[in-house]
């Protein structure tokens, strides 16, 4: 990919500054995307990575700087300028209609609609030319609703190519993928980049920023901290630009598996709503071991963790607590027995925005004699309770008076912790514990977690992340479509040879000997 | 122009916006009367004289405050926990219907027995009252402001009947209103002479209860907990349809004392007109509070001051009262507004 110092600019930024308040979110950033080339934009959560990309798209408009496009100025604040312009965008939470079908929701407002019977038969022949092309395969006929999360990003990314997109802008586009799938992403980036489609891959995974892009842009509090190419740097250099330190490496102690503290024995859940419910599974959670849940987004994940977190009831067969049958499980249930819950979403069940740290941090526990007597509060003990999580956890705030909105997700999240760790758990549920947290968060959730481990505790830990997955699990098991794999010891399986379950294969065989 | 969340309000911007809200209201009155070819200033010291002017006015304030009061506490309690209460009305004939049956000589007891025993029964009926659209919440998802709210015009129907049938008081010259009271089941006036009654004292007390049990007890804990979040109390294991049924009982209870203090310390007899809308004031009390039940307290005597000082007022100088109503509801609009505006920015680009 060289020559590029020669190729035509299709995008300048120059000097981009956005402010939120005090919060400067994006800090004069400036750059180029030439023609033929994907630039990765990298950078933790709440680096301004969306921000840009909303200045770009007209959402937002800039306080100062300017953005041109082909050479032209692009208005500010106009959504419809940049599309009209050739810029594409793949969104993390697709923007596709589930009852229409792939066909219709390509063409769909690119055409007046009293043309839309008109003009099909050509309108098809060029998707087909261009699913071919560009190895995107997904039919064109089948209803958008039924497809994988896998397929309906190839359709956002048709989408973009009939409308002659030459500029396309991917949002973190491999966190709802198997590995097979994102390679194959990676080879379609790859047709387009040498047909002169320019790319913007915004992402936090390292190796995957090593693999597709030819310049990366890190971004660190709204700032551009650095701009390398990617021939010229390695992992390590990338993580350091990106957090502004040296980040440390997980140290996981060899694991002494203890006795089954959860059993599921062939369990179904219903199917809620559009949540996938389980088909069968058997899953034995053993103290002193991480169990890891691998699996692309929605395929059962949370039916799962509703179980174990006493949301649920099994439809058919068995769950037992340390080798007697549950009964009456409920969240009161699970927290009595010993059920730490770290939940997915930690805004909307974790905690609640408008109490304080101390009321947040007894949601749980205020009942026990220690935080009340006959139906009053003692708010003393309560505070003392929040603060000293607040000195454990490494919490940062102003104190447990404050609201836990103000908090920062990582912050939240480290109450959180606090919160179901200090009751001594024998089964942790962490239920995408690091979703949306910086690293220095991150390491220090995982370090917990290993830490209650080698306590002896049973950790269930599901992520759509298959390196933390891997990182952390010694045994992992895949879910897909509610079916459940057998458990895998940690670094038996290849990320390769995990997708291949990630993607539904391998279980028909294996529902057998289970 | 953009509406930008403020992450923390600040104590400037959270009792600065209420204080514009009556700052507007006060200019929206002083239109009001312009508009009705009056002298606003005029108008407004009437209004101000007739509420607090001398002691009669003032006593006449605190005593039209004292089932705004106990309707605005039932109204806080439930809105703070997301049970939308409109049926105040409804719960406060509830307990008036009480204070009568128990009060015109069925039960045979000295004051300082009976009393309590009919505010408790009083209570009582209003709780249940309440309970019924709860309980068609929990099991069955039915919208509690419809099943609420409707429920006022079956009760008022139910007292229009009881009126007219088994509860007439056989000597009223065939008007539709009940025995009166027998002195024992009457709430004592405060001073011999004053026309206070101790229903005003015992609602003060109701707000201080209801603020103590708010901040210092598990269920006021368990209900604000419900209230700004059930997703995340329900994850946490709160019994959250329990904490909806205790709350119920204690808004329905709160509003039934309304009618219990109205009956057994003003009117000494049911009539149909025994509320001019106190259920439906309260829930204006309540929202100009903020839903604190001391502001309550505060905001139940400014509601009251208006509607006693335009009475007042309308008397002296001809602007009719239909001013208080256009206040009250003025009032309200601008306090959501300022509510609203007190925590978001606006910014321009």
């Amino acid at each position: 990919m060289g020559g590029q110092a020669q190729a035509r600019v299709v995008l300048r930024l120059s000097g981009i500054t956005k402010r939120f308040g005090p919060l400067v979110a994006n800090d004069a950033i400036t750059f180029d995307l030439h023609e033929g080339e994907v630039i990765a934009l990298l950078g933790e959560n709440g680096a301004g990575k969306t921000t840009l990309m909303n200045i770009l798209f007209g959402h937002y408009s800039a306080d100062e700087g300017a953005v041109e496009l082909f050479g032209a100025p692009l208005a500010p604040g106009n959504p419809r300028a940049a599309l009209a312009a050739g810029v594409g965008m793949v969104h993390q939470h697709f923007t596709l209609a589930d009852n229409l079908t792939v066909m219709e929701n390509i063409v769909l407002g690119t055409e007046p609609l009293w043309r839309l019977g008109r003009g099909r038969a050509a309108a098809r022949r060029r998707v087909e030319e261009l699913s071919r092309d560009f190895g995107l395969a997904v039919h064109p006929d089948a209803r958008v609703g039924s497809l994988s999360v896998g397929e309906r990003q190839r359709v956002e990314i048709l989408k973009a190519l009939y409308r002659e997109a030459r500029i396309l802008i991917l949002d973190e586009p491999t966190a709802v993928l198997t590995p097979q799938e994102a390679d194959d992403l990676f080879a379609t980036l790859r047709k387009a980049v040498a047909r002169g489609m320019s790319v913007i891959f915004i992402s936090h995974k390292l190796h995957e920023v090593m693999a597709i892009s030819s310049r990366v842009l890190v971004l660190r509090h709204g700032k551009l901290v650095g701009e390398v190419r990617t021939a010229d740097t390695d992992r390590h250099q990338l993580a350091t630009l990106m957090v502004g330190a040296e980040v440390a490496a997980l140290e996981v102690r060899p694991h002494a598996p203890g006795p089954v503290l959860m059993a599921l024995r062939a369990v179904s859940t219903p199917a809620r709503g559009n949540a996938t419910g389980l088909k069968g599974i058997t899953l034995d959670l053993r103290a002193g071991q991480i169990t890891g849940l691998a699996g692309v987004s929605g395929n059962g994940q949370a039916a799962l963790a509703a179980l174990v977190g006493g949301l649920d009831l099994p439809e058919a067969g068995e769950m037992e607590m340390s080798g007697a049958p549950v009964e009456g499980w409920s969240p009161r249930r699970a927290v009595d027995a010993g059920v730490a819950r770290i939940p997915e979403d930690r805004h909307k069940t974790g905690t609640i925005a408008d109490f304080t740290l101390t009321e947040n941090a007894i949601l749980e526990s205020y009942g026990d004699g220690k935080f009340s007597r006959r139906g009053w509060m003692n708010w003393r003990a309560a505070e003392g309770f929040a603060t000293d999580i607040i000195a454990t956890y490494d919490v940062r705030c102003p104190g447990p008076a404050t609201r836990i909105r103000l908090l920062s997700g990582g912050n939240m999240q480290k109450l959180i912790l606090g919160r179901v760790l200090e009751r001594g758990p024998k089964i942790i549920l962490a239920n995408q514990p690091v979703r949306g947290l910086d690293i220095g968060a991150v390491t220090y959730v995982h370090q917990r977690l290993l830490r209650a481990r080698d306590e002896g505790a049973a950790v269930l830990l599901v992520s759509e992340d298959l390196d933390e997955v891997m990182a952390l699990s010694d045994v992992i098991h895949v879910i897909s479509e509610g079916r459940l794999s057998p458990g895998f010891a940690r670094g038996t399986m290849t990320p390769a040879e995990l997708g291949v379950w990630m993607a539904g294969h391998g279980f028909e065989e294996a529902g057998h000997a289970a | 122009m953009r509406l930008e969340p403020v992450a923390d309000p600040g104590l400037g911007r959270t009792l600065g916006f209420p204080a514009a809200a009556l700052g507007a209201t006060l200019a929206f009155a002083m239109a009001l009367a312009l508009a009705a070819g009056a002298d606003p200033l005029a108008v407004l010291g009437l209004m101000i004289k007739g509420a607090a002017g001398s002691k009669f006015a003032l006593l006449e304030t605190l005593n039209r405050a004292t089932p705004l009061i106990f309707t605005g506490l039932a109204v806080a309690v439930a809105f703070r926990a997301k049970l939308w209460n409109i049926g105040a009305e409804a719960q406060l004939y509830a307990g008036a219907i009480v204070t009568v049956l128990l009060g015109t000589g069925a039960l045979g007891l000295p004051w300082p027995l009976l009393l309590p025993v009919s505010a408790l029964f009083a209570a009582l009926a209003g709780a249940l009252v309440l309970l019924g659209p709860a309980t068609l919440k929990l099991r069955f998802g039915v919208d509690e402001v419809v099943t609420t709210l409707l429920f006022n015009f079956i009760m008022l129907l139910f007292v229009s009947y009881l009126l007219e049938g088994p509860m007439k008081d056989p000597a009223g010259m065939g008007w539709p209103k009940s025995q009166k009271l027998i002195a024992e089941a009457r709430l004592p006036r405060i001073m011999e002479g004053l026309r206070l009654h101790w229903g005003f004292l015992l609602a003060l007390v109701a707000a201080l209860g209801v603020w103590v049990v708010q901040t210092r007890t598990t269920l006021g804990y368990e209900m604000r907990a419900v209230g700004l979040n059930p997703e995340a109390a329900r994850f946490a294991g709160l019994p959250v349809g329990r904490i909806m049924i205790k709350t119920a009982l204690l808004s329905g209870g709160l509003a039934a004392l309304a009618g219990w203090s109205e009956v057994a310390g003003l009117k000494g007899s049911l009539t149909l007109d025994l509320s001019p809308g106190f259920g439906y004031t309260g829930i204006i009390v309540a929202m100009l509070a903020l839903l604190n039940p001391l502001g309550v307290v505060v905001s139940a005597l400014f509601v009251a001051g208006v509607f006693v000082g335009a009475d007042s007022m309308s008397r002296a100088i001809g602007v009719p009262t239909y001013i208080a109503d256009a206040l009250m509801a003025a009032a309200l609009l601008f306090m959501v507004l300022a509510l609203l505006l007190s925590r978001v920015r606006v910014r321009r680009g």
